[in-house]
């Protein structure tokens, strides 16, 4: 079990004054803090190996490809992927399944279903939509359960929806909104049945819990690096290998071709395929940086101390007057949902920044899910591995602050 | 409290956002429009009687922070019986109040919004309910937004 207090001395962000307190950071769902790990990793890549990869004959272009590779065989080890030729670095979380999207959206048609739920966030939704549009497909999706979502996905009417017309069903690991862990292995189990392809937002697991796509048996899993101690502009696809190969690039350029003449180009295996362009060499190497800095603390553990932290804190904002909670009432990811009646979002983020508290107000890029549960907005609180149960303790504090001057 | 997010939630934001006026749908409108703030999901829609040139009848609804609420209500206490050019008028000057923190000549409610600028990310807020106004005005059929882009 690591020391949590030394692991917040790795983080040399958190040790600052916000508005004259000490900075409460609450906001991990959106991006989370970077340890000094990380930060020496990019420095000392730009300090000392900077070069483009897999072009250059000379040294510091071969310390940089190795560099290269060597965080994708990283991440490959992360997730349990079968080869690091399944790890295709992105952007992020959103370009993966945009790739996806457009990708294999090419081989879908007019009668093919794409599966969703109704708790994506618009980064697993829109590309759907864009999909469907492009192909003909039609649109479907698996709703949850409870006023407040608080039954999760309804698992009986998956069955009814998964039909052998469903190609894809893409569908989130933890929701970023309701703190949801859905089963995802059940899930993937029951779309190869029919024979669908799953696509799995891992946003906002990655970081938190162990992953790995063998067990799972996804064939597409996306995440971003930042809200796992990475840089930003650094994200992960990790597809199989067989789906991969079958697939066209979705961009093209440099980079990603065996061979060009005027009339057209031959594309190279994945992942160099769907990496057309001088790639984010440096933010893969901070992420390869993360990924052993998760791995040193154990990510069982950093779950359960996550998870913990979301059960006190559900607890404790339970006690507050008109609080309606969100999501889950049992195990969560490490993340609460919350609305007052009377007080919006943006009011309780105002005032808690006054306290030092970083929080996050709105639709959480949820709009559909909000509408459903009749909210425009909530406040969400996420937690992560340096965060502690007095930064809840200040966390209520502050809210009942808020709610004492907008309601007395 | 600092003194930034008491200049914020002045009293007379406050009153407008627990007691708003002029709210609800307007039965008898011949302008409505719709604003949206996209970042943060504020919306707003503004219903007006249009009596040729003049704002005749004003209401406003939706849902947002205390901020966008109080002033939509401000706004719609502010523009009855004013035509389109005084409108357009007076949400310049509300316009330089919310960014500048300049508060007017003459004595006005309007200048509980000067805290606003200190908080760059609520100057949307503060400014959705106007952009629907103008937007029903111009009998712009668009959706307002705080955002340039579109889909």
């Amino acid at each position: 079990m690591p020391s949590w207090k030394d692991v917040r001395a790795d983080f040399p962000i958190l040790h600052q004054q916000v508005n004259g307190r000490p900075l409460v950071y609450l906001d991990n769902g959106a991006t989370t803090q970077k340890p000094r790990a990380v930060i020496d990793a990019l420095v000392r890549y730009y300090e000392r190996d900077n070069s483009n990869v897999h072009r250059g004959l000379h040294t510091l272009s071969m310390r940089a490809t190795d560099a290269y590779e060597g965080a994708r065989a990283r991440v490959a080890k992360f997730v349990n992927a079968a080869d690091p030729a399944e790890i295709i670095f992105t952007r992020g979380t959103t370009e993966s399944i945009n790739l996806v999207a457009r990708s294999y959206g090419g081989k879908l048609g007019r009668g093919d279903v794409i599966l969703c739920t109704e708790m994506e966030h618009h980064s697993n939704l829109v590309p759907w939509q864009q999909a469907a549009k492009a192909s003909g497909a039609t649109l479907k999706f698996v709703p949850f359960i409870g006023a407040n979502a608080e039954g999760g996905l309804d698992l009986e009417a998956l069955d009814r929806l998964l039909t052998p017309q469903v190609k894809v069903f893409a569908f989130t690991h933890i929701s970023n909104t309701l703190g949801t862990i859905n089963p995802v292995a059940e899930l993937c189990r029951r779309a190869r049945a029919v024979g669908a392809v799953t696509v799995i937002d891992a946003a906002q697991s990655a970081g938190h819990a162990p992953l790995d796509v063998r067990l799972l048996g996804c064939d597409f899993l996306a995440f971003s690096g930042h809200k796992m101690c990475g840089p930003t502009g650094i994200g992960v696809l990790y597809g199989r290998f067989a789906l991969l190969d079958q697939l066209s690039p979705d961009e093209t350029g440099g980079g990603m071709v065996v061979s060009v003449d005027f009339e057209g180009a031959k594309w190279k295996p994945a992942p160099e395929r769907f990496e057309a362009g001088t790639p984010n060499v440096a933010g893969a190497i901070g992420l390869g940086a993360a990924c052993d800095y998760l791995d040193s603390l154990d990510r069982v553990a950093i779950r359960q101390h996550d998870d913990e932290l979301a059960r006190v804190a559900y607890e404790k904002l339970a006690t507050l007057p008109g609080i309606r909670l969100i999501g889950p009432t049992g195990e969560r990811g490490g993340l609460v949902s919350f609305a007052f009646e009377g007080v919006h979002a943006h009011d309780v983020v105002t005032f808690a920044d006054e306290d030092g508290v970083a929080l996050r107000g709105g639709h959480h890029c949820n709009q559909p899910l909000m509408r459903k549960l009749g909210l425009t907005s909530t406040t969400r609180a996420s937690f992560y591995l340096y965060n502690t149960a007095e930064e809840i303790d200040l966390l209520v504090a502050s809210l009942r602050r808020t709610l004492k001057f907008f309601i007395g | 409290m600092s003194a930034d997010l008491t200049e914020l939630y002045q009293q007379v934001i406050l009153d407008h956002n627990r007691r708003p006026r002029n709210r609800g749908r307007l039965p008898t409108a011949n302008r409505v429009a719709h604003g949206d703030n996209p970042s943060c999901g504020d919306q707003c829609d503004v219903f007006l009687r249009l009596d040729g040139d003049r704002i005749a009848e004003i209401s406003f609804d939706g849902s947002g922070c205390a901020i966008s609420q109080a002033s939509a209500s401000l706004m719609t206490t502010q523009l009855k019986g004013k035509t389109a050019a005084e409108a357009e008028t007076l949400y310049q000057e509300f316009h330089d109040i919310v960014t500048t923190g300049k508060e007017p000549a003459e004595i006005s409610d309007v200048a509980a919004f000067a805290g606003v600028h200190a908080f760059p990310a609520r100057i949307k807020c503060a400014t959705l309910g106007w952009h629907a106004a103008l937007n029903a005005l111009k009998a712009d059929a668009t959706t307002a937004t705080t955002e340039s882009h579109t889909d």
